[in-house]
């Protein structure tokens, strides 16, 4: 597929999946290149050593980013996904790796200083645990706070709400109590496969199952 | 040196060596809201732990509950100096998923319009980077400058500040010419005028020198290791500009240079945001003098709204239209991380689709993190009123760091 889009262009990805994947070995579980990224899947216990490598042996001397994404269904739900910037080749790498609730993902703290906020805010908004990391405190959510807000079942509006009392002089705070349910606009098309009730059709159920018990 | 009061009245026989104090949130030269707990050995700074996330929004997770086009407007309300250069990499995020054609006059405009907004941006952190290290005019100078940059934004978009005129497939609306024709006259006439007036009091001022020569040294192997990138990087010698690294749009027709310090202290990345001011001009001049006329968003009527006038005489525009407005249109899955060169340095929008309508998860890399985790260790060993000044040049905003 020819690239029509002006995004941002790197050094060619021509052979630099067969190079880090012979280099990785047996680390690396998948790897892919779609979309114009080179993204490696590899072992948990194994990112630090991977990560390692690609910045001592393949000159990605830049850890740009640490995205956690959540994926609820699948049995290993979170994943790490670690963005590494290479200045000299000009080149970017996605490297992934996947764990759940309880299981701690090895720290990258010791290969890059800056990897310290990067999986605090991870831990902070998935409640992934890094293993070695000294400092790892919540970072963006308020203090004393409780859950972590960016896993898909967290609601959209929270479990708190705060505002100041005039009685304590202070600022309280409450459960979240709203005036009207928070309303989700859902303008799928029905005609495309999204499996959704229309409003008022679950009632029809209700009653056929009625009808039969009364007979 | 130690500070040890020993036998003191207020310290009651106390030994007292080392005392914390709390630097913001509401501190003006805090940038916004950002607590410091700094440890402070008399004045001379021993360790700073900055608090952020008092501006967290969960930007990211409201994202994902809002269609692509819908979304879009939240990232003016990131970093809110340089609101057009935020957007810039959503936008390049969904056309590379998409795989979209741009029209080269929107692709001109976008670049046109970033470096408008990275001018504006610079002008506002020189602004208050001199005001907290003392001085007062230059900085009501350059307001006046962005306040021109203000009136530009707004006879493009309609609005100020918060543009949202970026859009996947170009931009929302074509500009007026006149419009172009009084953005060069404004590069040719008031900049360089105001913009060297405001320069002259600074750049070789007594004062100013000596509050930012030899502060926060970093070496090119820390910037590196610390994830730098923007003028903090180029500050420190390396020149890393993704806008000639890794162009988008049509940087790679543009004819610039990158401006690199050599002491790697705040006096050098002032001084890097003030060559790159030329230089974005420079960059303007070449778009106003290229820009080709022609269509200013992608022709696929599935991304991108037909014309109000189509409309009005066809029944599938109609439909587009209100499809578009409605459903939103969908990316095929996947997942990329596009960084821009923003104002501060690398901004990043890491975009995870799965088909739908709606992003599955945007990470949003802000420029901030990784510059502002670095304080501890770029503060160690100065003294208190430091920290402001090394704190202005990181040019920190929170709409952006806490996202």
């Amino acid at each position: 597929m020819s690239v029509l889009h002006s995004a941002p262009k790197f050094a060619s990805n021509d052979g630099v999946l067969k190079t880090l994947k012979k280099a990785l070995g047996k680390n690396v579980t998948a790897a892919q290149e779609a979309h114009g990224e080179i993204i490696l899947t590899v072992k948990r216990d194994e990112i630090a050593n991977v990560l390692e490598t690609l910045r001592d042996e393949h000159e990605y001397q830049q850890l740009m980013e640490i995205a956690g994404v959540d994926f609820p269904e699948r049995a290993e739900r979170f994943e790490c996904v670690y963005m590494l910037l290479s200045l000299t080749k000009n080149h970017r790498i996605l490297v992934k790796c996947s764990t759940d609730e309880a299981t701690p993902v090895p720290t990258v703290t010791t290969l890059w200083p800056n990897a310290g906020w990067l999986e605090r805010e991870v831990f902070d908004m998935f409640g992934v645990l890094f293993a070695g990391n000294t400092d790892l405190r919540r970072i963006l959510t308020d203090y004393g706070f409780e859950g972590h807000p960016f896993r898909k079942d967290f609601p959209l509006t929270g479990y708190t709400e705060l505002r100041y009392s005039e009685e304590e002089k202070r600022v309280v705070y409450e459960p979240v109590q709203l005036a009207q349910d928070l309303r989700q606009f859902d303008f799928e098309s029905p005609w495309e496969g999204t499996e959704y009730v229309l409003p008022g059709d679950e009632k029809a159920d209700e009653k056929s199952d009625k009808e039969e018990k009364g007979k | 040196m130690s500070v040890e009061l020993q036998e003191s009245l207020t310290t009651e026989g106390e030994v007292v060596s080392n005392y914390t104090i709390n630097f913001g949130p509401q501190h003006p030269a805090a940038h916004g809201v950002l607590r410091m707990v700094m440890e402070l050995d008399g004045e001379i700074i021993e360790r700073i732990d900055p608090h952020v996330g008092l501006l967290h929004r969960g930007t990211e997770k409201l994202i994902e509950h809002k269609t692509y086009l819908q979304a879009l407007p939240y990232f003016d309300r990131l970093d809110y100096c340089s609101p057009l250069c935020m957007e810039h990499s959503y936008v390049l995020a969904i056309e590379k998923l998409l795989n979209l054609e741009v029209p080269e006059r929107a692709q001109y405009l976008r670049v046109l319009f970033a470096e408008l907004s990275r001018i504006c941006n610079h002008f506002l952190n020189m602004g208050a980077h001199v005001l907290d290290v003392g001085a007062f005019t230059p900085n009501l100078w350059m307001m006046d400058l962005r306040e021109d940059c203000m009136n530009f934004f707004e006879r493009a978009s309609g609005a100020r500040m918060h543009s949202a005129w970026y859009r996947p497939g170009g931009v929302h609306q074509d500009v007026p010419e006149k419009l172009l024709v009084d953005i060069g006259e404004w590069l040719d006439d008031r900049l360089p005028g105001l913009f060297g007036d405001a320069m002259s009091l600074v750049i070789d001022n007594r004062i100013f020198k000596q509050r930012n020569v030899d502060i926060a040294v970093v070496s090119r192997e820390d910037a590196t290791r610390w994830g730098f990138s923007g003028p903090m990087i180029r500050a420190a010698g390396i020149p890393w500009d993704l806008r000639k690294s890794q162009p988008y749009d049509v940087y790679d027709r543009m004819d610039f240079d990158i401006p690199v310090g050599t002491n790697s202290d705040c006096y050098d990345r002032f001084m890097v945001r003030v060559r790159e001011i030329e230089e974005s001009a420079k960059i303007i001049k070449q778009c106003l003098a290229q820009m080709p006329q022609g269509p200013i968003a992608s022709d696929d009527r599935k991304v991108s709204p037909p014309k109000r006038g189509e409309m009005k005489q066809s029944m599938e525009s109609l439909i587009h239209h209100f499809k578009l407005y409605t459903e939103g249109f969908h990316v095929p899955a996947g997942e990329v991380y596009v960084a821009t060169e923003s104002p501060k340095g690398e901004f990043g929008v890491y975009l995870v689709s799965d088909g739908s309508n709606k992003p599955y998860r945007c990470k949003i890399r802000p420029t901030a993190f990784s510059h502002l985790q670095a304080m501890d260790f770029m503060s160690k060993g100065h003294m208190l009123p430091d920290a402001t000044a090394i704190l202005g040049a990181i040019d920190v905003v929170f709409g952006e760091c806490d996202r």
